[in-house]
């Protein structure tokens, strides 16, 4: 492993990971476990996602309002996010300051209380941000694209989970979840900043070393079986916007495919931004925003391949324009998917869709934070040196690979084609009263 | 070179200042603020001239914010091709959007591209074409982003919010229009727009990261310095705005929603008043400290209402707003209310803690460095330093002004702007 990061495993197996960055007087740190949505099966949809909740509701040693008033009185911050395959908790400290979170996050590997109080109120904030939501006809048609995509494997429901099981599941299952999976053999702690890796990592090593390991957390092991024909979904709304999803089935992260999958995903849709922290750049010059905007079928289009343990999508979503009707959209979507399985891309495409990824990373560096996420992110998904090697594989992709994944993975019948469309033109109503 | 240390949290040298920024200001107006840090080869800019909403007519709201979104889409010397060519190419960014007061820019690259971007820059800015194909395609873009705008909850919450406290004054107005006043606007009025309002005078632009400042002022002044527009107006003065003077309830229906958007509040300070860091420490006891500050602790941690429930304060340079937004169910929203004002209630009434107090200072003082982490964090920052006169060492100051504000002023700010009895009560949703 390159670009002085220190990666070493514990005797309870934390992988750790340390990055030195003295530009600025801030250390980021991240624990990431090994567990998500794709660990949830029916009845336990959205467990992950509350049990990152109940971690901020603090441990004996560390009370929630405590510990939120001593991160924020330093200017901290803290937050954390739950996904298909993982859960990562993270502070952003001055680096004078981080002694503080390092024993945060190693006593909350353990100790969180769960009082049976806490899980119950936030069971009824938790439904509150699902509602929030489905506030948004995307969320809806996604939640659905996904479901039908996913007959089998447990990346079939939104990791936020389904209302039923938000309403039934009981603190003792989350406590039980909690301990089966926040584990330090199923966790990778990274961090990014203004430290010295020696003295840090004789702070980490107190911290962790005396928590044991646990058993080997248990994963539901049912692959989604290859699609056997094109299935669609209609989620209908009151809204007045018409969207087409489509998003075809692909290969995960390690498997040698996904690297020219990027490029294709680049050159039909744009660059996707894989850094948390920043913005990518315009798609305006992709095949599909030339062929839908700029011919007036769909007002925006969008595109991504998510990087994930199991194959998940690569979804393309577009807004349509309101003279115009899905079926003509998905035409000419096809149009160029069939002209990319014809024709290879041009050496100059490539280029520049290595030029862009190139890029990316650079405004990448720019963050601290944004490093130490990748630390950890990485290694969630595949693992460091699969991060530090990706600009090399993306500039070694060929033409006739691109060619190759879009013949294999982009065809009709390993889609799910998703319409929203609008029931009626909604009246917006407004009533005023005074005091 | 010195820097202002006095806590470890400020000390380091990463904060920006006087003795680290190069102001220059060109014959034409324009002030360039610029400056170095080669940790990463990529370069930010921003800044804004004085073209606004405010010089929207009545019937054509949405001029501004048109003109601007419309400035990429083909000028005298590049077309809509070339000029995302050369943008994507180089994985740069350029984006251009109507505010209220001024219209803002930003753009960002890899340092060996930053001639190129200041190139496309001066262009759009000062050649637009507005091809009409374009133009009707941006046209279509924005009506469909209203039409959206229609069904978020929040921001129609918002838009009522604005059109309850602001009424009968500009800031009622929406700067992205409505549809019918985006369908009013020609081609001649975009045109014209540009013409009239887009100038060097009052324009400032602010350059961060791989280059020399020398540099980076070489090159604007290169593509920039010989523009002038004799006929560009001074900025527009505001009315005065009529405050309310009774609790005022607004309720947007939007079918099908599950979660209703709620905002309460009233006028708040400008950005320059001498009021605004008492209500910026107030707002953040309030709304914003830890987990959102008072608000979030009984609305979210203690009823379990909402996912998010804060304040905040938006101040520029006419009046502010000062606001306390939630999002919960539709039964809940009532019970919410009572909540939140009862809670505004208790901050106008009672001195907040001396240890509330320090707690919101220490925040303030500690997350200063980590807010200029970035080069577009620091950019950010300079801008605001140039846009509302706080000096380039305002940083320097920073600790001591915080540190200055005591709970007494924090009472009297709060008793000046909230008035728990004067409220304007907005929420949007699917209501019974």
């Amino acid at each position: 492993m390159s670009e002085n990061i220190v990666n070493i495993i514990l005797a309870n197996g934390l992988q750790v990971l340390l990055k030195e960055i003295h530009t600025a007087p801030i250390i980021s740190q991240w624990i990431w476990y090994r567990v998500g949505s794709r660990d949830e099966p029916s009845g336990k949809t959205g467990i992950a996602h509350w049990i990152e909740h109940i971690l901020f509701k603090g441990t004996e040693r560390f009370p929630a309002a405590m510990l939120d008033k001593a991160i924020s009185r330093e200017g901290g911050s803290w937050n954390a996010m739950t996904y298909l395959d993982w859960t990562t908790c993270f502070e952003i400290m001055p680096a004078d300051k981080i002694s503080l979170t390092l024993e945060l996050e190693a006593d909350r590997m353990v100790n969180c209380l769960f009082n049976p109080d806490e899980v119950e109120s936030e069971r009824t904030v938790i439904i509150s941000e699902r509602q929030g939501n489905e506030n948004e006809p995307l969320f809806r048609l996604n939640e659905e694209v996904q479901a039908v995509a996913f007959r089998v494997h447990p990346y079939h429901h939104e990791v936020i989970g389904d209302l039923a099981d938000l309403k039934t599941m009981q603190r003792d299952d989350l406590y039980q979840h909690y301990r089966t999976y926040y584990i330090p053999n199923n966790a990778v702690l990274s961090l990014a900043g203004d430290f010295e890796t020696e003295k840090i990592l004789q702070q980490i090593e107190q911290l962790y070393q005396p928590i044991p390991p646990g058993p080997t957390p248990p994963r539901l092991n049912r692959p989604e079986p290859p699609q056997q024909g094109e299935r669609r979904v209609t989620v209908e709304g009151p809204d007045d916007t018409t969207f087409l999803m489509i998003a075809h089935h692909v290969p995960q992260t390690t498997h040698p495919d996904f690297i020219p999958l990027l490029i294709l995903d680049s050159l039909l849709t744009g660059p996707s931004n894989l850094n948390i922290f920043g913005s990518g750049i315009s798609n305006k010059t992709s095949r599909l925003y030339r062929a839908l905007v700029e011919n007036d079928l769909t007002v925006s289009v969008h595109g991504g391949v998510g990087a994930t343990i199991d194959p998940f999508l690569h979804i393309i979503t577009c807004i349509v324009r309101p003279e115009k009707t899905p079926q003509e959209v998905l035409t000419r979507i096809e149009d160029e998917i069939s002209r990319i399985q014809d024709i290879p891309p041009t050496k100059e495409e490539l280029q520049r869709a290595i030029k862009q990824a190139r890029a990316l990373f650079a405004y990448g560096t720019e963050s601290i934070s944004n490093q130490a996420f990748w630390l950890g992110f990485s290694s969630m998904v595949s693992n460091y040196d699969w991060y530090l090697s990706v600009l090399e594989q993306l500039a070694e992709v060929s033409p006739e690979s691109v060619q190759q994944v879009a013949q294999k993975y982009l065809r009709p019948q390993n889609r799910v084609t998703g319409f929203y469309i609008p029931q009626s033109s909604s009246q917006i109503q407004i009533h005023t009263e005074s005091d | 070179m010195s820097f202002f240390i006095s806590s470890p949290s400020t000390s380091h040298k990463s904060l920006p200042s006087a003795a680290d920024i190069s102001r220059v200001e060109l014959p034409n107006g324009i002030v360039i603020l610029a400056r170095p840090n080669f940790n990463s080869p990529s370069i930010v800019f921003n800044g804004f001239i004085q073209a606004g909403s405010l010089a929207d007519p009545e019937d054509k709201l949405g001029s501004a914010n048109f003109t601007a979104a419309s400035l990429l889409l083909g000028t005298q010397e590049f077309d809509y091709q070339t000029i995302y060519d050369k943008l994507e190419s180089a994985a740069a960014n350029l984006n251009f959007e109507g505010g209220t007061h001024v219209t803002s820019f930003g753009g960002r690259c890899l340092a060996e591209d930053f001639e190129m971007l200041i190139q496309l820059f001066s262009s759009a800015l000062q050649k637009p074409e507005f091809p009409k194909e374009q133009v009707e395609r941006k046209r279509a873009q924005l009506i469909t982003n209203l039409i959206l705008r229609s069904q978020d909850t929040a921001e129609m919450a918002s838009l009522a919010f604005d059109q309850t406290v602001f009424a009968n004054h500009p800031y009622s107005k929406p700067e992205e229009g409505y549809i019918e006043t985006i369908q009013n606007i020609t081609l001649e009025d975009l045109k014209q727009f540009h013409q009239k309002y887009y100038g060097p005078r009052g324009m400032v632009i602010v350059v961060v990261g791989a280059i020399e400042p020398q540099k980076a002022v070489e090159v604007i002044a290169r593509y920039f310095g010989d523009w002038q527009n004799p006929h560009q107006p001074s900025p527009i003065e505001l009315p005065v705005l009529s405050p309310m003077t009774e609790t005022i309830q607004k309720k947007v229906f939007i079918a099908g929603k599950s979660q209703v958007d709620l905002i309460i509040g009233s006028v708040g300070p400008h950005r320059k008043s001498p009021d605004y860091m008492a209500a910026s420490l107030g707002n953040s006891i309030l709304g914003q400290f830890g987990m959102m500050g008072r608000i979030g602790d009984i609305v979210r941690e203690k009823e379990g209402l909402a996912y998010y429930a804060y304040s905040s304060l938006n101040a520029g340079i006419g009046p502010g707003s000062w606001v306390v937004a939630a999002g919960v169910a539709p039964q809940n929203t009532q019970k919410t209310i009572d909540l939140i004002v009862k809670e505004i209630r208790r901050f106008v009434t009672e001195k907040v803690t001396q240890e509330e107090l320090e707690d919101s200072q220490a925040n303030f003082i500690g997350r200063l460095p980590i807010s200029l982490e970035s080069n577009l964090g620091v950019a950010y920052a300079i801008s605001n330093l140039e846009r509302f006169e706080l000096g380039l060492d305002y940083y320097r100051q920073y600790e001591d002004l915080v540190r200055s504000i005591t709970v007494e002023q924090i009472q009297e700010t709060a008793h000046h702007y909230l008035d728990p009895d004067c409220l304007a009560i907005v929420f949007a949703g699917s209501l019974t």
